[in-house]
C-alpha cells in the first residue's frame, strides 16, 4: 500500500564532504582537503550508516544518493563499503536506484568502471556549461571537452541512467547562445537534464565579483526568457519536465529526487547531511528533521564517540510535514493528488487546506495553479512563479490548519475522542 | 554670550530626536540587598538590614539630584559607581547597566521610564540621604528630564573628556539652568588616551560660564575621583525646602503601571509625611486614596514605614489606571487641603500617524492592546480621527473605515518603539500612516467655522482643507541646535538649507567648534535630518530642537496611488516648492520597497489630479528556487515561512500587497535600509 511508504521505507543519502577546488558559485558544506583519510572516513560513514538505520528500524531501503562535495573523489571501495552496509542491514531491491554525483573530469570518467563496479546504477554529470569561458568564471576543474569526453564515457557504462547538469544565468550569457548550448547537448546527451539558474549566494567569490561589478549576470527579464526557452527546447526534444529543473525522456526520471518532492522518508548519512525519518528505534513515533555535524574533523570525532554525527533533530509537527508537502509537491508537474494529500491529513483536504482562499481563487482564475479532480498542481505559467504563489499558499495552510484544529477540539467537547488516524500511525 | 539659548520654556517642551542614553537598569537580585546607615557607628551600609527609619535623616541631610548628559558620555556608568560606593549593590563585579525587561529596550537599548535611587552615603561624620533620580535616558521621552528636575534641587552635568559638549549637553543645561538648579559639571573619560579635560573645562566656562576651576575630572569607568563627586553632592546642592511639620504636599512627578498593583506613583514630598492608611486626595481628580505602601526606590521597591518632607519615593493607592496618577499632581490628605505645586503641562505630541489593524478581524485585540500599551505611556496622545470644522472630513473618516486611532508621539523613535511594543508585547500587527506633524489651516469663511474655531489643527492629512477655504495655512518650526567640529560647517549649511532651515546663530565654543541655531520646518527634520546630519559628519555633529511654534507656509496635500487606488496611509502634506521633488522621491522610494508582484503596479504621486510623478513596477516573470533537495529543504522552508508570516505584514492597496513598514521607510531620505 502506498500509505506505508511514508514510514516503512527510506531514501538513503550520504555526502562525501570533499572538493578539489573551490567552484565560484557554490556554498555548500565542503572542505578542500588534499590529504584526505580515506580509510578514517570509509569507517565513519559506515559507522553511522549502521547507527541511524538502526534508529529509523526502516524495512527496506528504496534507492541511495551519493552527493556532496564531490562523491566521485571518494575511493570506490568506499563507496562499496557503505552500500554493502545498508544491504547488511536492510532490505535492498534488487533494482535499487544509486545515483551518484560526479565531476566531468578526467581522473573521474577513468574510474567509472570502478564505481559501477561498486554498486552505483546512475551518474549525474555536473556538465554545468559547455563553454571554456564560462567554465572558467564558474571555476570548474574541467573544460568543455573533457565533460563531453566523460559524458560519452558515463553513456557506456550508465546507459540511460545518465544525466547532465547544466546551469544558466551565467555572467554574459544570453538566450540566442543559451538556446545553442542546449541543442548541442541536445545531441549528446542522455535521457535527464537539470538545469539550475545560477544563484548569486553570499559569502562565494563570484558573489563578490557581481557585487563589485567585475562580473554581470543577465537581467529578471532574460533569466526568465532563458528559463522558458530551455523548456520548450527540452520539450520539443522529447524531455518531459517532471520538476522545477528536472526533465526526462523514456521516464528515466530520478526516483530518489522525486522522494524528496513527494515527502518522502530520507536518511542523510556523512558531515552536513540531512535526513527527514521517525527514529522509532530510538521510541520515538514522531518525524524528525535532522542535521548531521558539518565539519568533517568534529564529525568523525562524534561518530567515533556517540556511533553517529546528529547536531540537531528537530521534531516535526503535522503541519510541518504537510507544509513541506505542500511547497516540495508543487515543484512536480504532477502536483499533489488529492489521494496522496490525504494520506497525509486525513478529513482535511487540498480544497479546505488552500483552495478557498480569495487570492488562491485569483491564482485559480489566472491559470497559474490548477485544482481539479486530481489534485493541485501549477500550470506551466505557474510553475515559472512557484515561489511567488507559495508564501499565499503556506500563509492560508496554516490559517486552514488551525480552523481544523479548533474545529476538531470543539468536536471533542461532546464525542469522545475516537483513536483517530495520526499520520505515523498508518501502516 | 549665547543668544537665543536662555528662550527655553521651563516646562517640558524639549524635543531631542535620536540621542539614545541608556538608564540606570539595575539587577533587581544584585540590588536588593544595601542598607540604610541605622544606627550609629556603622560606616557603611550593609546587606541585609530591612528596616529604615527615615525620619533620622532632617531635612538638612537629605540631597535630591540628576544626572544629565549627551548619549553616552558616562551617565549611566556614573550612577553604578555611585551605587556601589554607596552600598546600594554590591560592588564585587563590573556593574553594567544593561538588564532590561522590555525586549524593544534590549533591542534598541533605550528607555522610557525614569528610575529613582535613594543612597545612603556617610561623609564627615553625618549620614547623607541622596535621592538620585536618574533622567530617562531617552531623548523623545526627554520631557521627563525636566518633570525629574522639579524634584531635584541640583544635577551632575557630564561631558566627554574626548568629545566635548554636544547638544544635548546644552540642551539640558539649559533645562537646569532655568530650573535654578545648582549644576555641578563633571568631565568624565578622563582616563581616555585623546581626553582633553582642560579643552573641555574652557567650553564648559566659554559656553555655561562656570569657572573652569569647578569641573570635576574623573574616570566613572575606573572609579576615579568619583568620591569627590558625591562630596561635592553634598556640599554644594542645597537640602530641599521643605517643611516636615505642615501638612502633607507631594508631587507626583513619575507613575508606573502594575497589573498586581495597580499604578505605582513617584512623589516628591515638599512638605509633610506620608504612610500607609493615610488617605490622600489627589488635587487634580479630588478623588480619595488609602495609601497601602510607601517605600523608597534602591532602585527597587523598598516599602518603608513613612517618607518625610523633602525625601523622594514611591507610593501604592490602589489607582487603577495610570490617568489616576496624573504626572504633575499634587496629592494632600484629606483632611488638610493645600495649595498645589506647580505642576507640568502635558506631554505635547510632535508626530502624528494614523494606526491600522492589518485586517478587519484584528480590530478589537487591536484596540484593547493600544489601551493597555497607553496606560503604561500616557505620553503617547490618542485622537477621533475626525475634522470638525469641514465637511471633507467626514467624508474621509467613512471612507477609513478601518481607521482605529490617530495617534500623537514625542518623536519618531517614540512612535516606532511604541509600535515595537504593540508587536512583541500584545502580539498586534498593526499598520502606521507615514508620520505627519500639527499643521494649522486659518479658515477664511465665518460659514466654514463650524465650533467657533478659526484655526483649526490638521493631524490626518486626509483632512486637510482645500486652499479655497483658508485664509492662510501654518507649519510647526522647531529651533535645532548643531554642534559640529568646523570640518562639517559647508556639508551642514548645504543640509540646513535643504530643509528649509533660516540660521539664527553661529558661534565657536572653542578653537575648532561650532555651535549653530536654526530655524527649521518640523517636518523637515523629524524623520532623517539626524540620519543625515550623523552621517555627513562621520558621526561627529550631534543636534537637538525644541518647538519654537508656528509659520505660515505654503502647503500643499499630496496624494499616492498604486494602480488607480488612492494609498491614504501616504497622503503627506509638503511644501510647494518641495512637492516635485518629494513626489519624484517617495515614488521611486515605493517602487523600491514594494515586492515584485504578479501584474505590472504603477506608482502615481498626485497634486489634486494632476499626476507629477511616475514609477513602474514590472510584473514578475520568474521566480522559483531552481536547486531543492534534500539539504536545501530546511532553509527554503525557513525562507517561505518568513514570507508567509509576512503576508500578515502586508498592507493590501486594491489588489497590491505594501509592507506595512513603507509608510515610515518612504519618507526617509536615506537608504539605509
Amino acid at each position: 500500500m502506498e500509505g506505508s511508504d511514508f514510514i516503512s521505507n527510506l531514501r538513503f543519502a550520504f555526502q562525501w564532504p570533499y572538493c578539489e577546488r573551490r567552484c565560484t558559485y557554490c556554498n555548500f558544506n565542503k572542505y578542500i582537503s588534499t590529504n584526505v583519510n580515506h580509510d578514517a572516513m570509509r569507517d565513519g560513514l559506515v559507522r553511522e550508516t549502521e547507527t541511524l538505520l538502526g534508529y529509523s528500524q526502516v524495512k527496506e531501503i528504496t534507492s541511495v544518493f551519493i552527493g556532496g562535495g564531490t562523491p566521485s573523489l571518494a575511493r570506490p571501495s568506499t563507496i562499496a563499503s557503505i552500500l554493502e552496509t545498508v544491504a547488511r542491514v536492510t532490505h535492498v531491491p534488487h533494482n535499487m536506484e544509486v545515483s551518484m554525483e560526479a565531476n566531468p573530469t578526467s581522473a573521474a570518467a577513468s574510474r567509472l568502471a570502478e564505481f559501477k563496479a561498486a554498486g552505483v546504477t546512475r551518474l549525474s554529470l555536473g556538465v554545468q556549461a559547455l563553454c571554456d569561458r564560462d567554465l572558467s568564471i564558474l571555476g570548474r576543474d574541467h573544460t568543455a571537452r573533457e565533460a563531453l569526453w566523460s559524458l560519452e564515457e558515463a553513456r557506456r557504462f550508465f546507459p540511460g541512467q545518465t544525466s547532465v547538469d547544466l546551469i544558466f544565468g551565467r555572467p554574459g550569457q544570453n538566450v540566442e547562445s543559451w538556446e545553442g548550448e542546449l541543442e548541442q547537448l541536445i545531441a549528446l546527451c542522455d535521457h535527464h537534464v537539470s538545469l539550475y539558474q545560477l544563484t548569486l549566494e553570499r559569502g562565494t567569490a563570484l558573489y563578490k565579483q557581481v557585487q563589485e561589478k567585475a562580473l554581470s549576470v543577465p537581467e529578471q527579464e532574460t533569466m526568465a526568457r532563458m528559463y522558458q526557452a530551455a523548456r520548450s527546447v527540452l520539450g520539443k526534444a522529447g524531455f518531459l519536465q517532471y520538476e522545477v529543473s528536472n526533465f526526462a525522456k523514456n521516464g528515466a526520471v530520478c526516483m530518489h529526487n522525486l522522494g524528496y518532492w513527494r515527502g518522502r522518508q530520507y536518511l542523510g548519512v556523512g558531515p552536513g547531511a540531512h535526513g527527514r525519518f521517525a527514529p522509532l528505534g530510538e521510541g520515538e513515533t514522531q518525524r524528525e528533521a535532522r542535521i548531521q555535524t558539518l565539519e568533517p574533523s568534529d564529525w568523525l570525532r562524534e561518530v567515533r564517540r556517540f556511533g553517529h554525527g546528529t547536531r540537531k533533530r528537530v521534531q516535526q509537527s503535522e503541519l510541518d510535514i504537510l507544509e513541506e508537502l505542500l511547497v516540495m509537491g508543487l515543484r512536480m508537474n504532477e502536483g499533489l493528488t488529492h489521494q496522496f494529500w490525504l494520506q497525509r491529513s486525513p478529513g482535511f483536504d487540498l480544497q479546505e487546506a488552500v483552495g478557498d482562499a480569495a487570492e488562491v481563487k485569483q491564482y485559480l482564475e489566472d491559470e497559474l495553479l490548477v485544482l481539479d479532480d486530481r489534485g493541485l498542481r501549477c500550470s506551466w505559467e505557474g510553475l515559472a512563479l512557484l515561489d511567488t504563489l507559495l508564501p499565499t499558499l503556506l500563509h492560508q495552510l496554516q490559517l486552514s490548519y488551525q480552523k481544523s484544529v479548533n474545529r476538531s477540539l470543539s468536536l471533542t467537547c461532546f464525542v469522545p475522542p475516537a483513536p483517530g488516524p495520526t499520520p505515523t500511525s498508518h501502516t | 554670550m549665547l543668544i537665543g539659548l536662555g528662550r527655553l520654556p521651563v516646562w517640558f517642551s524639549r524635543w531631542r530626536l535620536f540621542s539614545v542614553c541608556v538608564r540606570l537598569r539595575l539587577h533587581g537580585g544584585a540590588s536588593a540587598g544595601g542598607g540604610p546607615p541605622g544606627g550609629a557607628g556603622k560606616d557603611y551600609p550593609q546587606r541585609g538590614k530591612d528596616n529604615y527609619d527615615l525620619s533620622e535623616f532632617p531635612t538638612e541631610n537629605i540631597r535630591n539630584f540628576s544626572i544629565i548628559a549627551h548619549v553616552d558620555h558616562g551617565k549611566s556608568t556614573l550612577a553604578d559607581r555611585l551605587l556601589e560606593i554607596t552600598g546600594a549593590i554590591v560592588k564585587t563585579e563590573r556593574n553594567k547597566q544593561v538588564l532590561d525587561k522590555l525586549q524593544v529596550e534590549r533591542e534598541r537599548g533605550i528607555t522610557v521610564k525614569a528610575q529613582t535611587a535613594t543612597l545612603f552615603y556617610h561623609h564627615a561624620g553625618r549620614t547623607y540621604l541622596l535621592n538620585l533620580i536618574d533622567t530617562p535616558g531617552h531623548v523623545d521621552f526627554s520631557y521627563e528630564v525636566s518633570r525629574s528636575l522639579s524634584a531635584c534641587q541640583g544635577v551632575l552635568l557630564i561631558v566627554d573628556a574626548n568629545e566635548g559638549i554636544q547638544a544635548q549637553t546644552v540642551a539640558n543645561f539649559f533645562l537646569a539652568f532655568e530650573s535654578q538648579l545648582m549644576i555641578i559639571p563633571v568631565i568624565n573619560k578622563i582616563d581616555l588616551k585623546h581626553a582633553e579635560p582642560d579643552r573641555v573645562a574652557k567650553q564648559i566656562e566659554k559656553v555655561f560660564d562656570i569657572p573652569k576651576e569647578e569641573c570635576i575630572q574623573i574616570s566613572a569607568k575606573l572609579g576615579t575621583n568619583v568620591d569627590k563627586v558625591l562630596e561635592k553632592v553634598v556640599e554644594k546642592i542645597p537640602p530641599p525646602c521643605a517643611n516636615l511639620s505642615d501638612p502633607l504636599r507631594a508631587l507626583v512627578f513619575d507613575s508606573t503601571y502594575d497589573h498586581y498593583r495597580g499604578v505605582i506613583a513617584s512623589i516628591a514630598l515638599f512638605d509633610g509625611w506620608v504612610q500607609k492608611g493615610d488617605k490622600i486626595m489627589s488635587s487634580y481628580t479630588k478623588k480619595v486614596y488609602e495609601v497601602n505602601e510607601v517605600g523608597i526606590l534602591r532602585p527597587d521597591q523598598y516599602p518603608v514605614e513613612k517618607l518625610n518632607a523633602g525625601q523622594v519615593g514611591y507610593l501604592v493607592a490602589g489607582m487603577k489606571e495610570v490617568k489616576e496618577a496624573q504626572i504633575g499632581d499634587t496629592f494632600y490628605l484629606q483632611k488638610q487641603p493645600v495649595e498645589p505645586l506647580a505642576g507640568f503641562k502635558p506631554a505635547k505630541p510632535m508626530v502624528f500617524a494614523g494606526m491600522y489593524p492589518v485586517d478587519q478581524s484584528e480590530y478589537t485585540n487591536l484596540r484593547k492592546a493600544v489601551e493597555k500599551l497607553t496606560l503604561n505611556d500616557s505620553s503617547v496622545t490618542v485622537h477621533r480621527d475626525s475634522s470638525p470644522a469641514l465637511g471633507a472630513g467626514w467624508r474621509c473618516f467613512t471612507k477609513c473605515t478601518l481607521l482605529l486611532f490617530w495617534l500623537g508621539f514625542l518623536g519618531l523613535l517614540h512612535m516606532e518603539v511604541f509600535n515595537q511594543r504593540l508587536e512583541q508585547e500584545y502580539n498586534a500587527s498593526v499598520i502606521l500612516t507615514a508620520p505627519t506633524v500639527p499643521y494649522k489651516a486659518v479658515l477664511s469663511s465665518s460659514k466654514l467655522i463650524k465650533y467657533g474655531e478659526e484655526e483649526i489643527t490638521i493631524l490626518n492629512p486626509c483632512h486637510f482643507p482645500d486652499r479655497l477655504q483658508v485664509k492662510e495655512y501654518l507649519e510647526p518650526v522647531v529651533t535645532g541646535t548643531i554642534l559640529t567640529p568646523d570640518d562639517y560647517i559647508g556639508k551642514i549649511i548645504s543640509l540646513s538649507q535643504s530643509r528649509r532651515g533660516v540660521q539664527k546663530n553661529i558661534v565657536y565654543i572653542d578653537d575648532h567648534r561650532l555651535m549653530m541655531q536654526y530655524l527649521f520646518p518640523l517636518n523637515e527634520i523629524v524623520v532623517d535630518f539626524y540620519d543625515s546630519l550623523k552621517s555627513l559628519s562621520s558621526g561627529y555633529a550631534s543636534f537637538d530642537y525644541e518647538d519654537a511654534g508656528y509659520q505660515v507656509a505654503d502647503l500643499i496635500k499630496m496624494d499616492f496611488y498604486l494602480n488607480g487606488k488612492c494609498v491614504e496611509e501616504l497622503a503627506t502634506i509638503v511644501h510647494r516648492e518641495k512637492a516635485y521633488a518629494t513626489g519624484k522621491a517617495i515614488a521611486v522610494r515605493l517602487k523600491d520597497t514594494i515586492p515584485q508582484q504578479l501584474f505590472e503596479i504603477a506608482i502615481q504621486a498626485a497634486i489634486g489630479n494632476k499626476i507629477i510623478a511616475r514609477e513602474t513596477i514590472k510584473a514578475v516573470r520568474k521566480n522559483v528556487l531552481a536547486k531543492c533537495y534534500g539539504g536545501d529543504i530546511t532553509r527554503k522552508m525557513k525562507l517561505l515561512k518568513r514570507q508567509a508570516e509576512g503576508k500578515r505584514r502586508m498592507r493590501k492597496i486594491g489588489n497590491v500587497e505594501v509592507p506595512k513598514d513603507a509608510f515610515i521607510n518612504v519618507l526617509k531620505r536615506q537608504k539605509d535600509k
